[in-house]
């Protein structure tokens, strides 16, 4: 067994209330993907973000090529050549791609930036890579896709030996995944050792060479990729046995039509929409990031304009100009961006959960009759199991899973008919995953209807009574969860005006 | 390759096209008060809106730094008459040399920005309330030290002729326009350079664009923002210079109100309040279409009163425009 490049050794990170790393330990070798997995607050980003210089261990040791180093700051972690490609991408929007690269490193001429160098050590990296991004292009005017393009050029640029990636796919659809695993392949072949952090365990086997679990803070263990089941990982991670792929057999929903979208279009974005939602319904719609689904929403929600087309909400053609005409109609859109769209964090979580119903809770002059709200939240609370130490805990402070269960909580508090679910369970670990699936199982059999909004597929199979599945604006297909499969999804989701689905990349 | 090319002539187009609006503003500006009164495009007036700007033009620079790094700076304008007090303490009341007076007044400002720019970045004040406490310290430290009363520079100094002299009218005669005036179109063209060529400006816009992002980048986010906030009290310092200069002296309860003109010309300007974007050729145009109304509408005797209640609509609809303008790009 040759040198490891990395090892560390008891690392142990306590933040006020929370241990959240106790004695970890993690090695990585030459030329290896490392994946590093377990569910929210396992620990995974806090042991990275010690390596990238984030924050700094309280104990234990970091032997890098068998050297002991100590990494203080972000910039001793980049010269040492450890980089780290965020979850949340880290890019300043105003500067261009060139720009936001070398940033802190510009080429100078004298006192002045050499912009022109710039750009052709920008394009250099790129074409390396074989990327098809423009160096001098905005970062605001980007695809969330190139935009991740751009952190991981970024990362490479310092020459970097060891790579983090911090839930990379979150964001991606299936095929900027497949790009983005074709580069990490080929970042392999140069001996660069990476390191993988994901929720999505179906990647595992295409990617990683070892796996190592995390836990409440604790180091569970590293196997190897190729002797493991990913059932046995999911047993490590939650300590117990979920099966992650066990089908659901959906109920037949009713046949009463709730909703009704007839011929929905604006500009470019949407192109002669149509589908119907039944009552107890879950209808999935599939397709690539930017295929129209969220502005199909949007649009229904009334939070975005469009030009022509018509809803009909039971029978009766409805004009939704605003999301709060929307509500009116009992439809609830519940955001991808749950932090910034679903909840206002620093309120607690009666406070959230009564939002959109606390004008209804008042006596003479507007005075909220606080019994009141605190019976309808702790009865939410209770209804969908949300974990919080009171109901008046702020919601910056619940778990990503609880957090899209208050959401949920505060539309089921306003008794919506309709609910669109944008990603559901982005960014959320596999045991909240299943919380969060029964949940929209039994609203569904409460009679509610659901829209759910997913690019992962597995979940889209798993959930959907019926699949729409929508590419550059239009419904290229509605599929039966009979006839719904990976294979007929994605065939429908690029089929793409004459253009070869496997360019995906080249084309903007 | 062919269509990239074309693509970045699109954007820079796009670009020009947002900074000559404004200046197409001030253009308009001067046309309708052109016609209306044969008072307005003379020599005399156009040089009086070229010296009125100067002051606001400086304090204006100075804020624009401040802004695009997501900050805001309430203390510029008191913190340039503490400047003057300084400069008028050294020449007069100490009677050293003019150019250690200049000095006095630079050092104070750059000094105040390089405090508030700790107090930003290491005290974590947002710099709304670090500002509003320098505003009030500089404001009293002044009035303390002149207790109260102006002071004024002795005449033999030629203290007066740093702003009201022209070196440019010595040199062509009849051209008099005052150095008041050329001081601040050199400013902004330094700080205009600083901004779009160097490093310095690079961090300004990357730190106002994404503050996290650029620390996570390595930058020593701390260190730049305490440097960019002395930077911009380097031009409110010279700011201190000119108007103790035109006026012949320090005018210790002068001051407040003056950092709200120059916060309005830099968002005319179009400087983002929110960071990350702006120019200093904005500003500057932003501070003349400020001045240049005040003075085409002083011609026309409308009362004070109402010069104040255009320059508020002027300042609502220049970012109302900037608004729509975002979103017809999307």
């Amino acid at each position: 067994m040759d040198e490891m490049l990395l090892t560390m050794q008891g690392i142990d990170k306590s933040f006020p209330g929370v241990h959240a790393l106790d004695h970890c330990n993690f090695e990585l070798r030459h030329g290896e993907v490392h994946a590093l997995v377990g569910e929210n607050g396992a620990g995974k980003s806090t042991l990275m973000k010690i390596l990238a210089g984030v924050y700094s261990k309280d104990e234990g040791k970091l032997l890098f090529k068998g050297q002991e180093v100590e990494i203080s700051n972000p910039h001793t972690a980049q010269e040492m050549g450890f980089s780290m490609v965020y979850q949340e991408l880290n890019l300043m929007p105003h500067l261009t791609a060139a720009q936001n690269i070398f940033i802190g490193r510009e080429p100078l001429k004298g006192l002045l930036l050499d912009e022109n160098s710039l750009n052709e050590k920008a394009q250099a990296l790129f074409d390396m890579m074989n990327l098809n991004v423009d160096p001098w292009m905005k970062i605001s005017d980007m695809t969330v896709a190139k935009q991740q393009m751009v952190e991981i050029s970024k990362a490479l640029s310092f020459n970097s030996e060891v790579l983090i990636f911090d839930e990379p796919s979150a964001a991606l659809t299936d095929v900027e995944i497949r790009e983005l695993f074709r580069i990490i392949r080929q970042l392999k072949e140069t001996d660069v050792g990476i390191i993988y952090i994901t929720h999505r365990l179906e990647e595992l086997k295409e990617i990683s060479d070892r796996i190592t679990v995390l836990r409440d803070g604790l180091f569970v263990d590293t196997v190897d990729t190729h002797e493991t089941s990913i059932d046995q990982i999911i047993k490590m991670m939650v300590g117990r046995v979920i099966y992650e792929s066990a089908p659901e057999v959906p109920e037949e929903p009713s046949q009463e039509i709730v909703l009704e979208v007839k011929h929905l279009s604006r500009d470019n974005a949407l192109k002669d929409v149509s589908f119907q939602l039944r009552k107890g319904e879950i209808l999935g719609f599939a397709g690539l990031v930017g295929a129209g689904r969220t502005e199909t929403a949007r649009a229904i929600f009334g939070a975005d304009p469009f030009d022509s087309g018509e809803v009909i909400i039971k029978g009766k053609k409805v004009n939704i100009k605003s999301p709060s005409d929307a509500v009116a109609h009992e439809i609830a859109y519940l955001s991808e961006d749950r932090k910034r769209y679903g909840l206002c964090l620093g309120l607690d979580v009666k406070t959230n959960i009564v939002l959109t119903i606390v004008n209804q809770l008042t006596a003479f002059l507007g005075w909220v009759k606080v019994k009141l709200v605190n019976s309808i939240s702790s009865d939410i609370v209770e209804q969908l199991l949300i974990r919080t130490p009171s109901l008046e805990q702020k919601a910056k402070n619940l778990s990503g899973g609880n957090q899209q269960k208050l959401v949920i909580g505060k539309w089921l508090a306003r008794n919506a008919d309709v609910l669109i679910f944008d990603e559901p369970t982005r960014g959320i670990d596999v045991g909240a995953k299943q919380e969060i699936y029964s949940l929209l199982n039994e609203l569904a059999s409460q009679g509610k209807s659901i829209i759910m909004i997913s690019s992962e597929l597995p979940e889209i199979l798993r959930m959907s009574h019926r699949v729409i599945v929508m590419c550059e604006g239009r419904i290229t297909g509605e599929l039966d969860y009979t006839e719904a499969t990976q294979e007929s999804i994605m065939k429908l989701a690029t089929m793409r005006n004459g253009n070869n689905p496997n360019n995906f990349n080249k084309n903007e | 390759m062919k269509s990239k090319a074309n693509n970045r002539e699109k954007k820079r187009g796009a670009e020009a096209v947002q900074r000559l609006l404004a200046f197409g503003a001030l253009v308009i500006l001067f046309i309708v008060f052109s016609f209306a009164s044969p008072y307005f495009f003379t020599f005399s007036n156009v040089v009086g809106i070229l010296v009125s700007t100067a002051v606001n033009g400086l304090l204006a620079i100075g804020v624009t730094f401040i802004i695009i790094t997501g900050g805001i700076d309430l203390s510029v304008g008191t913190v340039m008459t503490l400047s003057s007090v300084m400069a008028a303490v050294v020449v007069k009341n100490l009677g050293l040399p003019v150019p250690l007076g200049i000095l006095a007044a630079i050092l104070t400002g750059t000094l105040a920005g390089i405090v508030n720019g700790l107090m930003v970045s290491k005290l974590k004040l947002p710099s709304f309330i670090a500002t509003l406490g320098m505003l009030n310290v500089a404001k009293g430290l002044a009035l303390v030290i002149t207790d109260l009363s102006p002071i004024y520079f002795p005449l033999e100094t030629g203290w007066n002729e740093l702003a009201m002299g022209s070196i440019l009218g010595a040199i062509i005669p009849g051209f008099e326009i005052p150095n008041a005036v050329l001081i601040m179109f050199g400013s902004a063209l330094v700080a205009g350079l600083i901004l779009s060529k160097t490093v310095i400006g690079r961090y300004t816009f990357a730190i106002g664009s994404n503050e996290e992002a650029a620390r996570l980048s390595g930058l020593n986010v701390g260190f730049w923002k305490t440097f960019i906030y002395g930077l911009g009290g380097f031009f409110v310092g010279i700011a201190g210079v000119v108007i103790a200069a035109r006026l012949n002296s320090a005018q210790p309860a002068l001051g407040q109100g003056y950092e709200l003109d120059a916060i309005a010309a830099a968002v005319i300007g179009g400087v983002s309040l929110s960071g990350g974007e702006g120019s200093m050729l904005g500003t500057i145009i932003g501070a003349f279409i400020i001045s240049t109304l005040t003075n085409g509408l002083r011609i026309l005797s409308v009362p004070q009163e109402w010069q104040i209640v255009v320059t508020g609509l002027i300042i609502i609809l220049s970012v109302v425009l900037d608004i729509l303008r975002r979103r017809s790009r999307e």
